[in-house]
């Protein structure tokens, strides 16, 4: 073989051509073939004919072999391709090593937004896009009346209601329920050394089914176990896990409880957290068959949830409700409860019912984190940018070498990739702690906040979150280069020539939308700042600091409701005496529930001798008190408080709220006056300050309060007021409590300000969050000044020195880079705070008592960036000035 | 020829084309004449699958093939082996004789196998 002609090496000028390759090797063939039988003495004519039927099918062969070479084609393509790629990694890597102050500035920058752009996608992703944790729970809804002002008893059902709708409904495939009115450490694990408490929630027997939960071990109930007593429990996973260590024979088991023998029947399953999902930050530890017979005659207790028939949408769920209420009794003992319901019966969809409040806020934090990465990528397309030019002459060489543009581009994109993946990568492992950290945050009253964790759509969404910011921060840098002309860089010579101040224009424009991103985060986080410090000045009507509460046990057992009340009445008079006794206690008092916690309500008192239209006054929240309990929460009143002598055989006496009051008997004086309920008569002793019952931030409704000597509480919550830090009583009160009663267990002892803190603690959570994104994003917008005036110092550095040797002072030449640098800045607030004030409607519905138009925000934002935007532009107006301006004319 | 034929004769050609290129680069057309040549003419080949067989021993990497000018001036496309190509005609070449031992063995056998050797 000779070697390929020079001919030859120019026929793949315009790319290779498998089919021509093909045909000339075939006719190649034919070609000697027929030379090789002239030369044995055939005819011409007659050679092609022999040559061609000893060949056989040109034609098949030659499309077998287009299909071949294309293939081979592709190959070679992509194999070029990848190693070309692989060339271009090497290369980066070696570009940033060269430079690896770039290289770790722009990874950390990265990290930092790309971390809390994981972060919040998995949050969202567990609380908005993911389902619930149940099967097929798109089937299940909750079903509850509409949104009222008497708390949690205008929120739920009666037992009747309850077996009436499951009866007559058509649509699902089964309802259930739990009893709502449950509290903290509600029980007590007795029958060892120390009574110890517990949480646990009584639900309908078919709740599980419902649900789509299988038990770990044993069984769950059944529907017929919530008909009458049955001493029988389910453990929950994590219980039976730190009570009972693991008994793998737990089943079958009795345990005490309150003193009575229950059987353990089954544990559930490590997935199924009832408190994630239905009471946020609280911990279940077990659970008991909820029996409707008993509960018949005590109102509203239980919620509802359904799981629908397949195929059954929401909104015939609604409609086949509508249908039944009008035939739904509140109690089918009495007749005039018929259709108690009507127009209460309203499906949402469970997940909207569990997170459906937190969608606006969820929404708002992605939008926050979306900034953030838009700003790190603009603020490392500045960076690339001033690199890409400090690198104009390697890009004007290579391309002189015959480097495409397009390859350029490429080495650019490969660069940022890289660096965005390094980023993505440190990163993830920042949202890994962060979402460990929150996961375990278990004072957030968040829901399904324990379920926190990074999962392969997580993953995903990292991968794509890298790609997305290489691809905005390369491309503009890599396109600048791209489109210079490569003749001109190569000419150029000193470094202030030319193309440097040729790209200014456009970092400028990057810095300036980069401040405007960050203006927009740091309003938003002042104005969630401002509404948080508002909640917190909200007068909760009551004094949440030097107070503290613990769950009171006691045996009030008697034959009858009087002798009840007399025995509870002499049992927690003794409690208070005792508790008060312990120095630094100032007040004590009890209380069956606590502001912003569970409440109830129980009926509708009238106005003795007043004639109000129906549905005009208002079903109260009940809390049944003890002399001591207002004092205990310093909650202002006026008239009397109660006292041990308002006991059984004393007149009928109530407290009621300010608002109360004011339907009541308004423009009166309420102390004095009678309420009437039924035929009894409650004389109001004094009228109390609105505590807020169920929220912070929402609006108070009527509230009455009775002694714990005239009507039954259910639970005492005892609450001392103390001068001291709260918690370091907790000891001492405890122990008077065993000294009473032995059987006390070692319930917790909160300060009533966690409660306040757990309530306000997903706004808290928000805010939070925001705020520190603003604040990445504050420092991103100076890293972003910094790098530009730094950079256009430099550049000039030449024309600083002219001047300066024409006579500019020190003073002149700082303030015209200062100057310069504020411009950026003015420039960039100018356009943030008209982005700030549109998006500042869009979160107006977040905000708590704060205009989104708040001025000290807007006022707060401004200093906050010019303060910022001075200091990075002082540091290079510092070096400006340092010039030397011989040197520099010298070194030109 | 017919099919049955054709089958086992396509599996033996990419031996013999991998046999025809050790002794250095050939072209399509000298691979056939060398065919005929060493066989004594025996092995007849219609011309046209040859190409085939070549291509797809090129893609899977067993040929190189570049441009070349033939003995008389055309431009012809020379193939030759890889290393792998080597590698793989040292095997087939073992496997092809131990095949054709196995076969001749038991086409040259004098009498039936012992009863015990078929047990």
């Amino acid at each position: 073989m000779t070697p390929t002609p020079i001919w030859r090496r120019y026929a793949r000028l315009f790319g290779p051509d498998p089919a021509a390759d093909v045909k000339n090797e075939l006719s190649f063939h034919l070609q000697a073939k027929i030379d090789d039988l002239v030369a044995q003495g055939w005819s011409p004519e007659a050679a092609r004919h022999e040559a061609e039927r000893q060949f056989g099918d040109v034609r098949a062969v030659q499309q077998i072999g287009q299909r071949i070479g294309e293939k081979m084609e592709r190959r070679k393509r992509l194999q070029d391709y990848w190693s070309d790629s692989l060339q271009d990694v090497r290369y980066t890597f070696r570009t940033l090593r060269r430079d690896p102050g770039f290289a770790a500035i722009s990874i950390l920058i990265l990290a930092l937004a790309i971390g809390a752009n994981i972060a919040v996608f998995s949050v969202i992703n567990t609380l908005l896009l993911r389902p619930l944790p149940f099967s097929e729970s798109r089937q299940l809804v909750w079903i509850a009346p509409r949104p009222t002002a008497c708390g949690l008893s205008c929120a739920t059902y009666s037992a009747d209601a309850y077996e009436e709708f499951r009866e007559q409904s058509r649509v699902y495939q089964d309802v259930t329920g739990y009893m709502a009115f449950t509290t903290a450490d509600n029980l007590r694990l007795t029958g060892r050394a120390e009574p110890e408490p517990a949480t646990g929630f009584e639900v309908i027997g078919n709740f599980f089914q419902v649900l789509g939960v299988q038990p770990d071990m044993g069984r769950l109930f059944t529907q017929h176990e919530s008909r009458g007593p049955h001493p029988i429990a389910l453990l929950s996973n994590a219980y039976w896990r730190r009570q009972f260590a693991s008994d793998p024979a737990i089943v079958g088991k009795a345990v005490e409880l309150n003193g009575t023998p229950v059987t353990i029947v089954g544990v559930l399953p490590d997935s199924f957290d009832f408190g994630a999902v239905f009471s946020p930050g609280a911990k279940v530890d077990l659970f008991t068959p909820l029996d409707l017979n008993l509960e018949r005659d005590w109102g509203n207790i239980v919620t509802l949830i359904g799981r629908l028939k397949p195929a059954v949408t929401v909104a015939q769920a609604l409609d086949d409700a509508n249908r039944v209420a009008p035939s739904i009794y509140f109690n089918v003992k009495y007749p005039q409860t018929l259709g108690r319901y009507k127009g209460d019966l309203i499906p949402v969809p469970l997940k909207d019912y569990v997170t459906g409040k937190l969608r606006r806020s969820l929404i708002a934090l992605w939008c926050a984190v979306g900034a953030i990465l838009l700003i790190a990528g603009v603020n490392l397309s500045n960076l690339l940018l001033a690199r890409a030019v400090a690198r104009a002459k390697e890009f004007a060489v290579r391309g002189a070498l015959g480097a495409s543009r397009g390859r350029i581009v490429r080495q650019l994109l490969m660069e940022s990739l890289l660096l965005s993946s390094a980023g993505a990568s440190l990163g993830l492992g920042l949202a890994l702690i962060l979402i460990a950290w929150l996961a375990h945050q278990g004072s957030v009253a968040l829901p399904l906040l324990s379920s926190l964790h990074i999962d392969g759509q997580a993953l995903g969404w990292t991968v794509l979150v890298a790609v997305f910011t290489a691809m905005i921060f390369g491309l503009l840098p890599g396109l600048r280069i791209a489109s210079g002309n490569l003749q001109e860089m190569l000419k150029d010579s000193g470094p202030g020539a030319g193309l440097g101040r040729k790209h200014e224009p456009v970092r400028a424009a990057l810095v300036i939308f980069e401040v405007a991103l960050a203006c927009v985060l740091l309003v938003s986080a002042g104005l969630l700042l401002r509404s948080f410090v508002k909640v917190l000045d909200v007068d909760l009507g009551f004094q949440p600091d030097r107070s503290a509460s613990i769950k009171v046990d006691y045996d009030d057992s008697a034959p009858t409701e009087e002798a009840r009340q007399a025995k509870r009445g002499e049992i927690f008079q003794q409690i208070i005496a005792r508790v008060s006794a312990l120095p630094g206690v100032e007040a004590a008092g009890i209380s069956d529930y606590l502001p912003l916690g569970p409440n109830r309500e129980w009926d509708t008192p009238v106005p003795k001798g007043k004639i109000f239209a129906p549905g005009e006054l208002p079903d109260p929240l009940v809390y049944v008190i003890t002399p001591g309990f207002i004092r205990a929460l310093a909650v202002r009143m006026h008239g009397r408080d109660f006292t041990w002598a308002d006991g059984p055989h004393s007149e009928r006496v109530v407290l009621i709220n300010a608002s109360a009051a004011r339907v009541y008997w308004p423009g009166e004086d309420a102390v004095g006056k009678i309420l009437m309920r039924d035929k009894e008569e409650d004389r109001v002793v004094g009228v109390v300050d609105d505590v807020h019952e169920e929220t912070v931030e929402g609006g108070t409704g009527s509230q009455i309060y009775y002694p714990a000597m005239q009507q039954g509480p259910s639970g005492a919550q005892l609450v001392i007021r103390t001068s001291l830090p709260p918690t370091t009583l907790a000891a001492s009160v405890l122990r008077a409590l065993r000294e009473l009663n032995p059987k006390q267990p070692a319930a917790e002892f909160r300060p009533i300000q966690t409660i306040v803190d757990r309530a306000v603690s997903p706004r808290r959570f928000f805010m939070l969050l925001v705020a520190v994104f603003a604040g990445i994003g504050l420092v991103l917008a100076a890293l972003g000044i910094y790098g530009v005036i730094s950079y256009s110092v430099t550049q000039q550095a030449q024309a600083i020195g002219i001047r300066m040797a024409l006579g500019a002072s020190v003073g002149q030449v700082r303030r015209q880079v200062l100057a310069g640098t504020l411009r950026l800045a003015f420039a960039g607030m100018a356009l943030g705070t008209l982005l700030a004030l549109a998006v500042a409607k869009l979160i107006s519905s977040l905000l708590f008592a704060t205009s989104s138009w708040d001025l000290p925000t807007y006022l707060g934002m401004a200093l906050a960036l010019l303060l910022v935007a001075a200091a990075s532009g002082y540091i290079p107006a510092r070096r400006a000035s340092g010039v030397n301006p011989m040197e520099v004319l010298r070194s030109n | 020829m017919d099919t049955a034929k054709l089958e086992f004769f396509r599996g033996t050609l990419d031996v013999l084309i991998l046999k025809a290129l050790v002794w250095g680069p050939l072209h399509g057309y000298a691979i056939t004449n060398l065919l005929r040549r060493h066989s004594d003419d025996a092995l007849l080949l219609e011309e046209g699958t040859l190409y085939p067989a070549l291509w797809r021993l090129e893609n899977r990497g067993l040929l190189d093939a570049e441009w070349g000018l033939s003995e008389n001036n055309r431009k012809a496309k020379f193939y030759q082996l890889t290393a792998e190509g080597r590698r793989q005609l040292r095997h087939d070449v073992r496997t092809w004789e131990a095949y054709a031992t196995a076969v001749a063995k038991v086409l040259g056998a004098r009498r039936p196998p012992l009863p015990k050797e078929i047990a």
